[in-house]
């Protein structure tokens, strides 16, 4: 690989990960990462969603443990066999989702589970105060009070209360999972400022972020990985933002994704100006029969909000929408369907599937008008229509009785697929199609993706990763804070480009040159 | 009748199997069973005079459940069904003694459970308040306001052609048992065949995917609640036509009974599981361990503690399944 930045790091490092292994049923999802961390050092991990950070932080917090490989601090293995484990070897984390207890006090959340003790097992408040301010003042916190409910604070001052929380543990080591993903602006320049000062402390950060500037900004190191292995360590000082996501986006073979191309036909799908605060700002788009458009951008980058909106499950406030030319203003995503739209949703466990129906059920519940007969449901007609779809769709089964919960998530997701490919869109949305499945399902369902758009489907694909939105898309639009912020044809399309102006790192290049 | 077991009709040895060892053959087993145990101890417990007792003195249960059943299925739960057969009784014996045409008594029951039980589900549904809450709410206003208007006092000297529960069609099946019967058949038929039966499912299953696929979880919920109301009617007419009189309270934990009918029927508590046929068998059940338990001599008291029992059995071994489900 590329050159390694671990002999540079004099002495024994504070945390050390050796050769991590990890698999879930079906999925690698770390084969054999290695990084460190020294005193007061600020170590980034990069990579993209399904890369395997959010894996190796787990491991490292004690929620699970390796297959293979070890982690030690100050030189010494420790077992993390639990979260406890780690808590006590002077590890904390700072999860995306804060756990804390909005209903008590900013003092009662720091101190939960040990607060200072009177006599009798009672809790001495004053010293739980004491210690609180003591800690706030060792930040240079000046505007939260011990005393005030954790409920009624800020993103910003709550994640505040979860790194005191980590202090007031001893915590050595901090992790930190997508800190700023909900913060302004101004809180992040906070949130900086409390990392250097724990840097100064002695305290290693290891920080999970998908924001170039701000690695640039606070990261002395950072390790890139990518399908669960470590691709790079790279001394921030030493790299640039161009060189990052080309090791993170990597060069992966197009042949794996069968793009057919087809006559691109009339303009199906066409919105203008679209506006429902806060996540979708005026967009404009279209997406035109047999052509499919990928729609790049971060996670929050309001690309699943757009997808809703047109779909009618949070209206839009203001805006235009056509379909195959026709004004129309949805409402309701009943009114979507009927208007020959479908919608693949992101995560197919709480949105797509209904797990305790059977295959046959699932497949026909967004076509039942198509087998009812005045309300009662054509036995014969469903058991076709589901039949075709397992045969059409590859779905492995055992009966079309088979329980839709215990199939493997490739299958789940074709089913998902195919239950509204059944009452035969016009438009097709994909969010994130192949998201936590193997490369088999995989590929299966760009196969059948490329079909579709020979058959006329007009398909809408948001996808985070972008070797798959190279391989599929006929033009890729980059969505950035609610706008789409640029737009490429095939032609133009790179994983440097879409990378830059997802990340939108123009600036940043040019403040690092 | 093949039809309405739980896994269809095709000849696949597998699935014989498989239906077998469904909820509903277990029940039905479970119902025969006993009664050969009970009968082989004490003879008597199979005299027909026994049995037909068993079966008239609670098939208003099994019909109230085929309701609680499409609620809970839907995902919601109602705790204000023994209130309001109280309050639907009451209201259609004071029509009948006050000389209103014993149809519209009887009409009177179905309809104002359907409105009754329309507006909780649509106070659950358009104001998304937990049903439980919503319930609650309704069984205290119906307990209070009946026994308020009331004062208490039962209802006597009802026309003879009120009692819907004498009547025995061909002179031999009593009406509640038919009703029973046809209620659950026609439920069952209406729950696996039709385009807004399976709605239920999907809501209660999965309510973020049945919206997507277009399905109304509002108007669902209220049809349940709709539907629920008028089989609590029937229930109620069942209930109030089989004593000469009608108090002005139900049997204590009526709501409880019912509830227990359709999940140890097989209705899973999360939603989105489970059928008519499982509860009422489940209520036949019930109210057989309970006439079983006088004739070998265990005090009657302890029907409680063994709903109990049934109950946390049955949840236990749908957790169970449901997790498998989910590790898989």
């Amino acid at each position: 690989m590329t050159t390694d930045a671990h002999s540079e790091t004099p002495g024994t490092p504070l945390l050390s990960v050796r050769s991590i292994e990890k698999s879930f049923p079906g999925v690698r999802a770390l084969s054999g990462v290695s990084f460190d961390a020294a005193r007061g050092e600020v170590h980034a991990l990069l990579g993209e969603n399904g890369a395997g950070k959010s894996t190796l932080i787990k491991i490292v917090s004690g929620v699970f443990p390796p297959d293979r490989g070890e982690v030690l601090v100050d030189g010494k293995p420790v077992d993390l066999a639990r979260p406890d484990d780690a808590r006590r070897a002077g590890i904390a984390t700072i999860y995306q989702e804060l756990l804390l207890f909005p209903e008590l006090t900013v003092a009662e959340n720091i101190f939960m589970g040990h607060a200072p003790r009177a006599g009798l097992g009672r809790i001495d408040w004053r010293a739980m105060h004491e210690k609180t301010n003591a800690l706030l003042a060792s930040l240079e916190i000046h505007d939260l009070q011990a005393d005030r409910v954790v409920g009624s604070l800020s993103v910003g001052n709550r994640q505040r209360v979860e790194i005191l929380r980590a202090l007031s543990q001893d915590a050595r080591i901090l992790i930190m999972d997508e800190p700023t993903a909900a913060l302004t602006e101004y809180d992040v320049t906070r949130l900086f400022d409390i990392v250097r000062k724990l840097k100064a402390r002695g305290v290693a950060v290891i920080y999970i972020s998908h924001r170039l500037d701000e690695i640039f900004a606070i990261a002395d190191r950072v390790t890139v990985l990518r399908d669960g292995a470590h691709v790079a360590t790279k001394r921030v000082a030493d790299t640039d933002a161009a060189e990052l996501v080309q090791l993170m986006v990597g060069r992966r073979i197009e042949s794996l994704f069968p793009k057919i191309t087809v006559p691109i036909g009339k303009p199906v799908l066409e919105v203008k100006d679209l506006e429902r605060r806060p996540l979708t700002r005026s967009v404009s788009l279209t997406v035109r029969a047999g052509e499919i458009v990928g729609l790049a951008g971060l996670v929050g980058s309001g690309r699943s909000e757009l997808a809703q909106t047109i779909f009618g499950v949070t209206p839009a406030d203001s805006g235009e929408i056509r379909i195959a030319g026709r004004k129309v203003d949805i409402r309701s995503p009943a009114q979507a369907r009927s208007l020959g739209l479908a919608y693949v949703p992101e995560d197919r466990g709480t949105q797509g599937l209904v797990r305790p129906m059977s295959v046959r059920e699932n497949f026909s519940l967004a076509a039942l008008g198509k087998v009812a007969f005045g309300g009662f449901i054509d036995r014969g007609a469903e058991r076709k229509l589901a039949d075709d779809g397992v045969k059409r769709f590859a779905v492995k089964t055992s009966s079309l009785e088979q329980i839709a919960g215990k199939l493997s998530g490739g299958n789940q997701q074709k089913i998902v697929l195919g239950k509204w490919l059944a009452n035969e869109p016009k438009l097709l949305i994909l969010d994130e199609p192949t998201r936590g499945i193997d490369v088999g399902a995989k590929a299966e369902i760009h196969r059948l993706m490329g079909e579709l758009a020979a058959q006329g489907l007009a398909i809408l694909m948001i996808s985070s990763e972008l070797p798959e939105v190279l391989g599929m898309s006929d033009r890729v639009l980059v969505m950035r804070e609610g706008r789409i912020v640029a737009e490429f044809s095939r032609e133009e399309a790179t994983q440097e480009t879409i990378g830059a102006a997802m990340m939108g790192s123009h600036d940043n290049a040019e403040k690092a040159a | 009748m093949t039809t309405l077991t739980l896994a269809g009709t095709e000849a696949d040895p597998r699935r014989r199997l498989k239906v077998l060892a469904s909820q509903e053959a277990l029940l039905a087993i479970a119902v025969i069973g006993l009664a050969i145990a009970v009968g082989l101890y004490n003879p008597r417990f199979l005299a027909a005079r026994n049995l037909s007792d068993v079966l008239l003195g609670n098939a208003y249960i099994a019909v109230a459940a085929v309701g609680m059943s499409m609620v809970i299925v839907s995902g919601n739960i109602d705790i204000s069904v023994g209130a309001l057969i109280g309050v639907l009784a009451t209201i259609s014996g004071t029509l009948a003694v006050n000389g209103a045409p014993i149809v519209v008594a009887w009409l009177a029951a179905l309809v104002a459970g359907v409105l009754v039980m329309a507006l909780q589900g649509a106070i659950i549904a358009y104001l998304r308040i937990p049903a439980i809450v919503v319930t609650l709410g309704m069984l205290s206003i119906l307990k209070g306001g009946l026994i308020s208007v009331t004062g208490g006092k039962w209802i006597t000297d009802l026309p003879d052609s009120f009692h819907l529960a004498d009547i025995e069609l061909f002179g031999v099946l009593p009406f509640p048992v038919f009703l029973m019967i046809l209620v659950t058949i026609l439920a069952a038929l209406w729950m696996r065949y039709s385009a807004s039966g399976r709605a239920i499912y999907a809501v209660g299953g999965n309510a973020e995917a049945a919206r997507l696929c277009g399905i109304s979880q509002p108007r669902t919920i209220v049809m349940v609640f709709a539907l629920h109301g008028f089989f609590a009617g029937a229930a109620a007419l069942l209930y109030a036509t089989q004593l000469r009189v009608i108090q002005s309270t139900v049997p204590p934990n009526l709501e409880l009974t019912i509830i227990t009918a359709s999940v140890v029927g097989g209705v899973s508590i999360l939603g989105g599981v489970g059928t008519v046929i499982g509860s009422t068998l489940a209520a036949v059940l019930i109210a057989e361990i309970a006439s079983a338990l006088v004739f070998i001599d265990v005090s009657p008291y302890w029907i409680r503690a063994v709903q109990g029992v049934l109950i946390l059995v049955t949840v236990i071994a749908d957790i169970l399944r449901r997790r498998r489900m989910a590790g898989a």
